[in-house]
């Protein structure tokens, strides 16, 4: 087909552009310029450099938080993925009982961040909370406020209540669009259900599974709300994941040059992560 | 390689069948021959898919049994039956190799890996993919991966019997007749027994030795491909059959004459026919003389279909298809007659016997 030029069309992306300059690009050129000035305040911004990127690699709190956040990255990511997977594939296929199941799943996902943790927050209370007083009416030593034990197991398992689900829907998508045939072409072949799930289900499950884990990875990996309204961070520091330690740069500490600084670390690490695992986990793709 | 005997089989797919339209096969009581090539031919529809899925073991039958040389199988498996099935569109493994994709029938039953081997080149070559073997099945095109499942199909050297659900479907139309030919190879070379579903004709016609035609959940006829052009038991085989299918006209009939409209024509043989019965008389359009005597016609359009003409026209009001050669002249005043022994008469739509 012969193509037609016409410069007149790029005022088509004008929208879009305005949109995301406003949105994103603007916003991240602000924060690019707190990240190389330092201020005394008035105003007054003098050039910093590289100095706000080196003072946060060479910190240990940053450390720390960084390795708090790939630790409950890692953790949901190894109990989400499996147990979605397998919540899909015990899901009816028909009848009543499909759009009831998926109702029941969708629940979690329409509720807001931060009212999820608030109902974690109080539901885990020892004095009043339904959970906390159960555990500990079992004799069980439980106590999120002051255990960091118990607030790693109350934030993990809250995200594995509220994102399952989001595996669920995304596997039992891959699951219903394989067609029968597939299924009975196995049982003619005498394969066993390992080798059903293993070379029908899980390849058909694949891309979904790339989409529902690199989404799991970059949320967990940003995750803000729930653990400040469930620990505040605490106890003491064992919860600070990066976006809260940021937030309490930002704005109570109001060190803009260094929060700056850490927010463009964060997003690299983030955009880096997700771009690795992408091509990591399509590159079999390419192996045909 | 089994006889497979279906013993007053019927199946609904729904819970408790009240009617006799609820089944969606009616009673099917029939024997297959050891090593014998069936086509079950019908329109989309008829049940022929559920009778084959009733045999391969996929579906329980409401009613009826399932024996393999006289060996009630109705409660097993179909892995216990030890049977082959290929579907109308090709499954294969996506993530395994050609051989392994061959070879994975085999493997889940704990064949050895020598005899695995063995079986898997037999079946590359013969579905020409030797060259692929180590490719992944994934970038093939649709009719080499029909060929691997035709392949998965065939590799088992100890089946019961190979079921082809209307394999064709996705393969070009070339590739069509190379692949039937190579079956009808397989039979007589291995002498499995086949049964190959298919609402194609043609398809049917060549490749089987006994077609099975179904209509509304019932066989209406079982025979070699020139009994039912010759004789189609039952007025849907007849226009099911043939291109075009046949005529078929409401007559009537008293003793050995037929009136058809206006027109009488004599028969060779006395029907015996119930009173009350409706009554018609079929006719292929290949035996219909169109000439200067017999009964008039009116030429509607003349379709040309390259060695021969398909002549459309109505005779008392009904529509009738002739055959008329290449060459054949439509004289100006049309007239047709019918071939006395290709007439065949029915009695609520089945055929009245000569023998009768």
């Amino acid at each position: 087909m012969e193509k037609t030029w016409n410069n007149k069309a790029w005022f088509m992306v004008l929208p879009v552009l305005l949109l995301v300059a406003f949105s994103a690009v603007i916003p991240l050129m602000t924060v690019v310029n707190y990240s190389v000035q330092d201020t005394f305040g008035n105003n007054q911004f003098f050039w910093a450099g590289t100095d706000w990127f080196v003072d946060i690699l060479h910190s240990d709190r940053f450390w720390a938080a960084l390795g708090r956040n790939l630790l409950f990255s890692v953790i949901i990511l190894a109990i989400e993925i499996p147990l979605g997977i397998l919540i899909a594939l015990n899901m009816p296929k028909k009848g009543i009982g499909v759009p009831v199941c998926l109702v029941l799943m969708a629940l979690p996902l329409l509720i807001p961040w931060n009212v999820v943790g608030t109902i974690w927050q109080v539901f885990g209370r020892v004095d009043i909370g339904l959970l906390g007083f159960a555990l500990s009416a079992l004799g069980l030593d439980y106590n999120y406020v002051n255990d960091v034990f118990d607030a790693w197991v109350t934030l993990i398992v809250m995200d594995v209540w509220h994102w399952t689900s989001l595996v669920v829907l995304l596997c039992y998508a891959g699951l219903v669009s394989i067609p029968e045939a597939y299924y009975q072409a196995a049982k003619i072949d005498g394969a066993s259900r390992w080798a059903v799930f293993r070379y029908i289900q899980l390849p058909k499950m694949k891309r979904v599974l790339l989409i529902a884990f690199l989404l799991r990875f970059m949320d967990s990996f940003m995750i803000y709300t729930e653990p400040f309204v469930v620990t505040g961070g605490g106890p003491g520091n064992s919860t600070t994941f990066l976006s809260i330690d940021l937030v309490k740069m930002a704005i109570g500490q109001f060190d803009l040059g260094p929060a700056a600084a850490m927010s463009i670390i964060y997003f690299l690490i983030i955009l880096l992560l997700s771009w690795i695992f992408y091509t990591v986990m399509t590159s079999s793709d390419e192996q045909a | 390689m089994a006889r497979i005997t279906l013993e007053h089989i019927r199946h609904a797919y729904g819970e408790r069948p009240r009617s006799e339209a609820d089944y969606a096969l009616k009673e099917v009581h029939h024997e297959w021959n050891d090593g014998g090539a069936y086509a079950l031919l019908g329109p989309s529809g008829c049940g022929k898919t559920t009778l084959l899925n009733i045999i391969s073991g996929l579906l329980q039958p409401s009613e009826g049994r399932i024996l393999f040389d006289g060996r009630d199988v109705t409660e097993l498996s179909t892995q216990g039956r030890n049977i082959a099935q290929v579907f109308q569109f090709p499954v294969i493994y996506d993530t395994m190799t050609v051989y392994d994709n061959l070879a994975f029938p085999l493997r889940n039953r704990r064949v050895p890996e020598a005899e695995v081997d063995r079986r898997v080149r037999e079946i590359l070559d013969m579905i020409g993919l030797a060259d692929r073997a180590k490719k992944k099945a994934r970038g093939l095109t649709a009719d080499q991966k029909q060929k691997i499942s035709l392949g998965r199909g065939l590799v088992r050297s100890d089946v019961n019997a190979i079921l082809f659900d209307e394999p064709l479907t996705v393969i070009d139309p070339h590739m069509k007749w190379v692949l039937r030919s190579q079956l009808k190879k397989l039979h007589r070379q291995f002498g499995f027994t086949m049964v190959y579903v298919t609402h194609d004709q043609t398809e049917a016609l060549t490749f089987a030795d006994k077609v099975v035609v179904m209509h509304d959940g019932q066989i209406v006829q079982i025979g070699t491909p020139a009994e039912l052009f010759e004789r189609p038991s039952h007025t849907f085989v007849g226009y099911f059959i043939g291109s075009p299918g046949m005529n078929v006209l409401p007559a009537k009939i008293d003793g050995i004459t037929v009136t058809l409209g206006t027109d009488a024509i004599a028969l060779d043989y006395r029907p015996n026919i119930a009173a009350g019965a409706t009554t018609e008389l079929g006719i292929r359009p290949e035996f219909v003389r169109l000439g200067r005597e017999g009964m008039a016609v009116r030429v509607i359009k003349v379709e040309d279909v390259g060695r021969q003409k398909i002549v459309r026209a109505e005779l008392g009001g009904k529509p009738i298809a002739i055959v008329v050669p290449e060459n054949g002249e439509i004289p100006a005043e049309p007239r047709v007659s019918f071939d006395p022994a290709a007439i065949n008469i029915y009695a609520n739509s089945w055929r009245v016997g000569r023998e009768a």
